[in-house]
């Protein structure tokens, strides 16, 4: 376990209820504490079967247990699962330093849907997204997994993206002891998934 | 989920609350647990049954919460140490039990109650806090701050249990029971389990007597005279810590979530200098000489608690007791406005708190950042409406149950309840939910309802329940309603699995919690013995369902049931593969010149269904459709179209 340059690292995973929002923040806490840390997880539910706004706050501390919920404003990394969702989220929790990693694929709510003003034109998102955050990566994660042949792993290429920033402090193999623990039947596809979101931010720095 | 038997003692793992409670149920040597499933509660009993078997314990999911504290009682009677589980709504409906078990005492062996409060009712149909039953009917509640403490309070809870001979409580809110953080594992005790009710000595008693609550007086009595030795060891109970200067500013008083956030709030302000925190785990009986000696610390005290304010009410009304020499305190909290009663506790609310009594800035963002704040456009970021999932029968069991009630044309309506389909009330079941309570009170106010008739009162009333609700509390509401002739049509969504709460077994499901075959107890059979008509379709066949409804709420007297049934989506797709390929054919989707109004993305909204405003067409987002096929029955041009897959 390393000294963190700031702790707690407040994380904030934003998606849609049925993306597997808690899932990317169990893959990256159990890794996380398997290495000395104290994680502290807090979710939104309720929502999270249900096409709903989900997000997850994740405190990383390699000195004590904090409490699960990020104060407003003091995120330091947002990995968005969906645009709409990323921005939303920014605009609670970012702050001039915060990075963001953003899949870019729009999950469109059924009242966008209905309301006929349709889902915000995604250049202009994206532009908004990037004018918020210190730094953004965009992966393309839910475009590269359906490549793999499942779209859920989508997930496992933003965890992928996320550790490649260095942003965390959680090495390759870390992130495969887990995957080998918390997925013993699908190893090989989580594997491959977590390289090619690792690839995809090498090439984006 | 994590392993909660793993065999690693002093290993750090990460578990959500629940899954530390459950844990700390085995290092405590527990032999029975019982449970209704219930938002944040869930995870005690699920991580249970998972490993009953192998610690050979009895685990079971209850028809409801007064049988499940029953049933849990008796394990105790009979000497082996008992769990029961529930969120806030099932202490409602377990008072009755509760206030008579506190009377007659418990067996020879603990019994632990765990419920789980729901602040900001994420996942609820209200916001109660459940401290104030312990005040109310005599009973020692502790509640946890942090995850260890969820875990490690557990054994300790038995052991006062059975040092005192009463039922305890432990009281968690959703930010600790279904919050996920570290946990260093302690050891799982080999217990010996011998069951036996033999005559029972009672410590109040000379004789060896009965477990009973009479007479009642003599024993309220006697539970206060426990609930003072209780108090005493209290005071020196290491749930209950002070941290801070010797004399600060400001002393916080918190519980449960509030003293993790009362610390990053503090820290957020860089005030450690100036705030102490005393965090009490034992709550009642209050520690009355440790909270003393604490408010002579500071003269201003600010209460930090989730939901009601508990301890600023008990601490303010022990206060006033004291002698007129005394320092007075100046008390800030829920009644100085500083805080609300309602809505969840957060490191915002509590920063906002103290820098409401003391003068510290906080400013966590750039005046700069702000301004992109304000500027995010609203139409970016509206909210999302919850919905059911894609492929969800619940979608489908509403479009025919509102296609009925309109062909009927009498303004009829649904009185609902609790579950998935309680977002009836809003556009997922298009609006046709019309009351909401709490579980089985959709049954009984169709009961009521269907009695108007003599008042000129012509609407038909449906009762909308789910299969886990009908076992849970609507076979009295349907007695009821036949035996005096009420008029009503009683539709259970019967989708195979209590799924709102992750899928637990109920009567009426293949297997036990525990995995082991079980009578399966058939609903259409409970409501034929009732007496009433009964019909069975399947939601995905909509013609059928929506003819099936319309008989059934134009036949003229009596309770009428209709069991629309198919498993829930996310049920069936652990299980099958998808069995269509649907499509949409865009020179048949005739977009906003159909004159359908576009049924399918305006009012059907499955989201797996998005309208693509450049073509001017619907079109299925491949990555969320479950393709269910049922919304080809809904266009009316024939445009979307199912396939089904070899």
């Amino acid at each position: 376990m390393n000294k963190l340059a700031k702790d707690p690292v407040n994380v904030v995973v934003a998606g849609v209820g049925g993306q597997g929002n808690v899932m990317v923040t169990l893959v990256l806490g159990n890794t996380l504490v398997h290495d000395g840390y104290f994680v502290t997880i807090g979710e939104t539910y309720g929502a999270s079967q249900r096409g709903g706004s989900v997000m997850s706050h994740l405190k990383i501390s390699a000195e004590k247990q904090f409490s699960p919920l990020i104060p407003e404003g003091q995120a330091d990394i947002v990995l968005g699962m969906e645009p709409v969702e990323t921005l939303r989220v920014l605009k609670s929790f970012g702050n001039q330093n915060v990075v963001t990693v953003l899949n870019p694929r729009p999950i469109h709510p059924v009242d966008f849907t209905g309301s006929g003003s349709g889902y915000p034109n995604m250049e202009e998102l994206l532009e908004q997204v990037k004018g918020m955050s210190a730094k953004t990566y965009v992966v393309a994660a839910t475009e590269e997994a359906q490549k793999l042949g499942n779209p859920m792993l989508a997930n496992m290429i933003l965890i992928g993206s996320l550790i490649q920033t260095g942003l965390v402090t959680i090495s390759q193999e870390a992130i495969e002891k887990t995957i080998r623990d918390m997925f013993p039947k699908a190893v090989a596809s989580n594997i491959k998934a977590l390289k090619v979101g690792m690839r995809l931010v090498s090439i984006l720095q | 989920m994590p392993n909660i038997d793993m065999d690693a003692p002093g290993s750090n793992q990460l578990f959500i609350g629940n899954e530390a409670m459950a844990r700390g149920a085995l290092e405590a040597g527990i032999g029975f647990a019982s449970a209704y499933p219930g938002t944040p509660s869930s995870e005690i009993l699920g991580s249970l049954a998972e490993v009953a078997k192998k610690r050979d314990i009895y685990v079971e999911w209850s028809v409801n919460e007064k049988v499940a504290i029953e049933a849990g009682a008796a394990a105790s009677f009979a000497g082996i140490r008992s769990l029961v589980a529930m969120k806030m709504n099932g202490l409602n409906v377990v008072i009755d039990f509760l206030s008579t078990i506190v009377l007659s005492g418990i067996g020879k062996k603990g019994l632990v109650l765990m419920v789980g409060d729901d602040p900001a009712a994420h996942s609820s149909s209200n916001e109660t806090d459940s401290r104030p039953v312990s005040k109310w009917l005599d009973i020692p509640l502790v509640e946890p701050g942090d995850f260890q403490e969820a875990k490690d309070m557990i054994p300790f809870l038995y052991g006062i249990s059975e040092e005192f001979g009463t039922i305890c409580i432990l009281r968690s809110v959703t930010r600790v029971a279904h919050a996920r953080g570290n946990i260093r594992l302690g050891e799982i005790p080999k217990v010996e389990h011998k069951a036996r009710f033999e005559n029972y000595f009672d410590p109040a008693a000379p004789m060896p007597t009965s477990i009973m609550c009479v007479p009642s007086s003599f024993r309220h009595m006697f539970q206060h005279m426990r609930l003072d030795k209780i108090r005493e060891k209290f005071e020196s109970s290491t749930y209950n810590k002070y941290v801070g200067p010797e004399k600060p500013d400001l002393l916080i008083i918190t519980s449960g979530s509030g003293w993790l956030y009362s610390q990053d709030a503090v820290n957020a302000l860089k005030a450690e200098n100036r705030i102490g925190i005393l965090k009490l785990g034992t709550l009642w009986p209050l520690p009355e000489k440790l909270v003393k000696s604490c408010l002579s610390k500071s003269d201003k005290v600010l209460f930090i608690e989730e939901t009601d304010p508990f301890l600023e009410g008990v601490i303010m009304e022990y206060a006033a007791g004291f002698s007129p020499e005394s320092k007075r305190n100046l008390f800030y909290g829920n009644h100085t406005r500083h805080l609300s009663s309602f809505g969840e506790l957060t490191p915002d609310a509590v920063i906002k708190a103290i820098t409401g009594v003391l003068d510290i800035k906080y400013a966590p963002r750039d005046a700069e950042y702000m301004k992109k704040v304000e500027a995010v456009p609203q139409q970016y970021i509206m909210d999302r409406l919850l919905t059911f999932c894609p492929g969800c029968p619940h979608r489908a069991s509403f479009w025919a149950i509102k296609d009925a009630l309109a062909m009927d044309g009498r303004h009829g309506f649904v009185t609902g309840d609790i579950g998935c389909y309680s977002m009836a009330l809003g556009p997922a079941g298009f609006f046709q939910t019309r009351t909401h309570q709490c579980m089985g009170a959709g049954a009984g106010l169709a009961n009521g309802f269907g009695q108007l008739h003599r008042f000129g009162f012509d609407q038909p009333v449906v009762s909308v329940v789910g299969d886990s609700t009908f076992y849970h509390s609507i076979i009295p509401a349907l007695v009821n309603g036949v035996h005096n002739h009420s008029d009503f049509t009683l539709v259970i969504l019967d989708n195979g699995a209590t799924a709102m709460t992750g899928f637990q077994p109920h009567p009426g499901t293949e297997l036990t919690a525990m995995g082991e075959p079980a009578a399966q107890i058939s609903m259409e059979n409970i409501c034929r013995a009732i007496g009433a008509r009964v019909e069975i379709c399947d939601p995905f066949d909509l013609k059928n369902t929506t003819r099936t409804m319309l008989d059934l709420i134009e036949q003229k007297e009596g309770a009428k049931v209709a069991i629309m049934r198919r498993t829930c989506e996310l049920v069936r797709q652990k299980k099958e593969e998808k069995p269509y390929k649907m499509k949409i054919d865009p020179d048949k989707c005739l977009g906003e010149d159909c004159g359908c109004n576009r049924l399918c993305t305006r009012v059907f909204r499955c989201p797996g269904l998005i309208w693509d405003p450049v073509l001017g067409k619907t079109r299925i987002d491949e990555v969320i459709c479950n393709e269910c096929g049922v919304c080809a029955d809904i266009c009316p041009e024939g445009a979307i179209t199912r396939e089904a897959v070899a």
